[in-house]
């Protein structure tokens, strides 16, 4: 099978048994595009994980980009990426229609208002989660508490935060 | 246009959301705020959706974002094409920057400064989340109709309280069920809401 082809297609399978965050997807690129296809090694792998973790955007796309580029270059990072969303789309644009044509009966309003209050602590649980790792001591706790209520009060744009947050990290440690 | 619009919408957020789908959440109560296109509650049903189904939490939400906003526009044709174009725009910026880093890989890794800016980026990504959070929990806890006469009991929806009080336990402290996947307290909850008419 064309390369290409095969690009696209293992990572719209990945794209598929992904369920749930980036980190969820480690241990199927593992056995796809480590053990199966020989693309990464497990050193590799772990490295682009890393790295798809700081940089902007979506990880699974991030790592994906990485694998397609290593493998056939610019295009390969494309369809590789293309690769990982198509399931996305199709599955989630079936889903839209079905979710909006039955809106207005009361029982599926009713799931919803049990839903949402349970994604209130999924939610609580991700932050707590980020808490632990991000706030290491006094300084990351003010750009914590401060960008926390920033963001809540005002009607900047988050990325307002993000860049001042980076520029302030920077300052801080030069600094010592 | 609105396409071009939501392109450059999902464009932002795929460039300045740092650490995964979850910091996509605070872009998309600004961009509730900012567009009209959809509001707080769709947020929230939109983050339950996307972490029920296959695929990154964060493609799923734009995908769903787009899809509806291009529905309101121009049917189903419209809201397939949304969906395609908020999917492509949450992503093109990840296959630039991702391109660019790996022309020099190990140079970018062990760069003082990227780290330093890490060390800014990651309380600023846990803070954005928690704001978004605390716009969630107020409109779903509360009755924001009632509450917006002043604070009351009768603005208090005990119900959710006492949901999210069974769950947070159930997620957090009960070694049976913390380490579960998302979708079964999603469905437990959705239960639970057409129970209770929540």
């Amino acid at each position: 099978m064309n390369i290409l082809v095969d690009l696209f297609v293992t990572f719209a399978k990945v794209g598929v048994m992904t369920f749930g965050g980036g980190y969820a997807m480690l241990p199927i690129l593992q056995r796809e595009v480590v053990d199966n296809k020989g693309w990464a090694t497990e050193e590799e792998l772990m490295d682009y994980f890393a790295i798809g973790q700081c940089t902007p955007g979506i990880i699974a796309v991030n790592t994906a980009t990485f694998i397609g580029q290593k493998c056939r270059g610019t295009i390969g990072g494309i369809l590789a990426t293309l690769g990982v969303v198509f399931p996305s789309l199709i599955i989630i644009s079936l889903l839209a229609g079905v979710i909006t044509a039955f809106s207005h009966l009361a029982w599926v309003r009713h799931a919803f208002g049990g839903i949402r209050i349970c994604v209130c602590v999924l939610i609580l649980n991700a932050v707590v989660k980020l808490y632990k790792k991000a706030v290491v001591d006094k300084a990351t706790l003010a750009i914590f508490v401060v960008v926390a209520l920033g963001s809540y009060f005002s009607a900047l744009s988050p990325v307002v935060f993000v860049l001042l947050a980076a520029a302030m990290g920077i300052a801080l440690q030069v600094r010592r | 246009m609105l396409y071009l619009r939501l392109f450059w919408e999902f464009f932002k957020t795929g460039l300045f959301a740092v650490g995964g789908g979850m910091a996509t959440i605070p872009f998309l109560y600004d961009m509730a705020a900012a567009t009209g296109w959809f509001t707080g509650d769709d947020v929230a049903n939109m983050i339950a959706v996307g972490e029920s189904t296959p695929g990154p939490i964060g493609v799923n939400m734009a995908t769903y974002v787009g899809y509806l906003t291009g529905q309101g526009e121009g049917g189903l044709a419209g809201a397939l094409l949304g969906a395609v174009i908020a999917t492509v725009g949450l992503v093109t910026p990840s296959i630039l920057v991702i391109l660019i880093i790996a022309a020099f890989l190990k140079s970018f890794r062990d760069s003082r400064y990227v780290q330093n800016a890490f060390y800014g980026l990651r309380p600023a990504s846990a803070g954005l989340i928690s704001a978004a959070g605390l716009s969630v929990a107020i409109s779903n806890l509360f009755f924001p109709d009632v509450l917006a006469q002043g604070f009351q009991l009768a603005a208090l929806n005990w119900k959710g309280w006492i949901l999210a009080a069974v769950l947070w336990v159930l997620t957090n402290k009960v070694k049976k069920t913390k380490g579960l996947h998302p979708i079964l307290f999603i469905l437990a909850a959705a239960v639970v809401g057409v129970l209770w008419s929540m």
